[in-house]
């Protein structure tokens, strides 16, 4: 069967909202996960989904000063996205925010797109601050980015990034910890998708990461716990590390955020199997349904 | 000119998974470390047979390497399996020491390994780990062209003792070898006769070859010889320089970068025993990129096509008798 799904050509603002004004944009950047993985017939649908909801308020609720007229300002706000892997909900958030057109989406993972399976630094695709995909490098990245910013440049630029919770299985990630909270990083917004799932299967029968909030308190960051899919919750722990770090408390800030692999797409929720599968033409169908869109050809 | 019989095409993982199920059959000690991607490296067939003798060590390479060596030294076979992208350099100081200098018996299976990993793109697309491994002492490196000798190399590294990494690939290719060939650590082997020109390949680029060298013969007349060099480290000298000195020009050709892989280990032989003009068929010195597998090999050109171009621009250097350039204007890289 032909797919030819149509992007819609909304851009939405970065500014503050209300909760409730989040909704339509994370079903726009789904319906573009769907679209685009369907199109590319690889990549991981799971966990792109997952974030849909961090992203959306991160990229449009104001807390992320970038500007895609000027996306290599210096004093910008910086973003890493250490789970490589979900490149398609950073690539839509990105496009929604007007970084490149929409056009772009559907050439994802294609031979000469910009728009690679993993961020490729080297795309020149502004908006991306690394490369990213071999897991546990962005978040060292972050803890240099922020270094960078508090104790060289001496400026007040926010740094956020986004680690897996599987991911957290690499010691990179825990030496990162550990220097971001010797450096007394409390610029750095560390978020963990905590979603339980891997390739493998639940992250506690892989390699248990378990006592998490305890792990991060232990090697000094401050940490709060919430409901990845609650806007009102991501958005009050963001307003809580901008509080760290205008405080100046010394401590990074983690925010473990409960997530559901695959989150809104019946079918794909809290299913590991949907890790690295996009869904093909039927199940596009379906899961477009799930997010409010009747597909026609 | 030989004819090849296909036997259908089949990954070099799958060869790999198989060859481990029957290891665990013959010994009691052979164990596996998971990586979080077993469903595709196919350690899962090992897993869901020998569920007592595999262990998830998770998303953490360097320490299932190191793991793996403190297992080898209590006694056990331990093979570990990821992709070569993270199998290879993120714990490359751990295969050096703990596994090469402590001389341990750690076998790894590095998958989803070169440009045809495909849309992951560049940051799954290891090209460059042969040059990495190759400088390693007491390494062998065994890189199989179809399943049945990704099968036999898998089985072939668990009985010799010693570290050992096998390099594999995700996408199927062209099975050509068949049961009965044989598979020596060591040995490369010689698919095709001719003496106008080598071409000397490892992995999937073997079959290019093969095409390569049908083609040379068909539009030329000219006839090839075909050689298989799976094993990269030990390397088979005699073979090489046999065929450096019969054919008088050689091809290499890998799904590698140019610089320090099999063309690299084939003109250290050929150099220092009997030098003969030589062309590389490699990636030049760049990073891949998204698309899918059969698409990038046209596109970063590791195809028979590139393999047959320089046959010919090596048999022209021949027949000019060429011991080198005759003008620091007629300099070439490696990436010309
Ligand atoms: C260093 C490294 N090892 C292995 C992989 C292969 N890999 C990609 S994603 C993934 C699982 C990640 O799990 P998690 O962080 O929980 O992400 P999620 O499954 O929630 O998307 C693995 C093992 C990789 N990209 N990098």
């Amino acid at each position: 069967m032909n797919f030819s799904p149509k992007y819609s050509e909304k851009v939405f603002e970065n500014k503050k909202r209300n909760a409730d004004e989040f909704g339509e944009i994370a079903l726009e950047l789904r319906r573009d996960i769907i679209k685009s993985l369907a199109l590319a017939k690889s990549g991981h649908s799971g966990g792109s989904l997952g974030i849909a909801d961090i992203l959306s308020v991160l990229y449009f609720g104001g807390y992320l000063n970038i500007d895609p007229l000027d996306s290599k300002n210096s004093l910008r706000d910086k973003f890493v996205l250490s789970a490589g892997h979900l490149a398609p909900v950073l690539y839509s958030a990105l496009a929604r925010r007007g970084f490149f057109p929409i056009d772009y989406l559907p050439t994802l993972r294609k031979l000469g797109s910009k728009l690679q399976g993993h961020p490729g630094y080297d795309m020149n695709l502004p908006g991306i601050e690394s490369s990213t995909g071999s897991l546990g490098h962005g978040i060292s990245i972050a803890v240099g980015m922020a270094m960078a910013t508090k104790l060289i440049d001496k400026t007040k630029q926010k740094i956020f990034c986004l680690t897996g919770d599987g991911e957290l299985q690499e010691g990179l990630v825990w030496e990162a910890a550990m220097c971001a909270a010797n450096y007394k990083m409390d610029n750095l917004c560390w978020i963990v998708d905590n979603n339980d799932c891997q390739i493998d299967g639940r992250v506690k029968d892989v390699m248990s990461i378990y006592p998490l909030k305890e792990k991060f308190e232990s090697f000094g960051c401050n940490v709060i716990e919430i409901d990845g899919h609650n806007y009102d919750e991501i958005m009050s722990a963001f307003d809580k590390y901008i509080e760290n770090m205008e405080n100046n408390s010394g401590k990074p800030m983690v925010i473990i955020a409960q997530t559901f692999m695959g989150k809104g797409v019946s079918y794909m929720e809290d299913k590991y199997e949907w890790h690295g599968n996009p869904p093909n033409v039927e199940q596009a169908i379906i899961a477009l349904k799930d997010l409010g869109e009747e597909y026609s050809n | 000119m030989k004819e090849f019989k296909l036997l259908g095409s089949k990954p070099t993982r799958h060869g790999f998974g198989m060859g481990l199920v029957e290891l665990g059959e013959r010994y009691d000690n052979v164990v596996v470390l998971g990586g979080d991607i077993t469903g595709s490296v196919m350690t899962s067939f090992f897993r869901d047979k020998f569920p007592e003798r595999f262990f998830s060590i998770g998303i953490a390479e360097q320490n299932a390497t190191t793991i793996a060596a403190g297992l080898a030294l209590s006694g056990k076979i331990p093979f570990f399996s990821s992709y070569s992208a993270f199998a290879a350099f993120r714990n490359a100081d751990q295969i050096r020491i703990s596994m090469c200098y402590n001389e341990a018996n750690v076998k790894i299976g590095g998958g989803h390994s070169g440009i045809t990993v495909g849309p992951d793109g560049a940051t799954h697309q290891s090209l460059e780990e042969v040059s990495l491994l190759r400088a390693m002492p007491n390494l062998t490196l065994i890189v199989p062209a179809d399943y049945e000798e990704s099968r036999k190399a898998t089985i072939a590294i668990g009985e010799m003792h010693g570290p050992a990494y096998l390099r594999f690939g995700r996408s199927p290719v062209p099975m050509f070898t068949s049961v009965e060939d044989s598979f020596e650590i060591g040995k490369a082997t010689q698919l095709t006769e001719g003496n106008e020109v080598a071409i000397i390949a490892c992995g999937l680029m073997v079959w290019e070859a093969v095409l390569a060298a049908q083609e040379l013969y068909k539009r030329k007349g000219i006839k090839a010889r075909v050689i298989n060099n799976s094993s990269i480290k030990p390397i088979d000298y005699e073979t090489i320089t046999k065929a450096a000195m019969e054919c008088g020009c050689i091809v290499t050709a890998e799904e590698h970068q140019v610089h320090g892989g099999l063309g690299s280990a084939v003109a250290e032989v050929v150099v220092k025993n009997f030098p003969v003009p030589m062309e590389f068929v490699g990636m030049k010195d760049r990073f891949g990129g998204s698309g899918e597998p059969e698409e990038l090999m046209v596109h970063f050109g590791l195809t028979w096509k590139e393999i047959y171009a320089s046959a010919l621009k090596s048999i022209e250097r021949k027949e000019k008798g060429f011991i080198g350039v005759r003008k620091l204007t007629e300099i070439e890289s490696m990436i010309d």
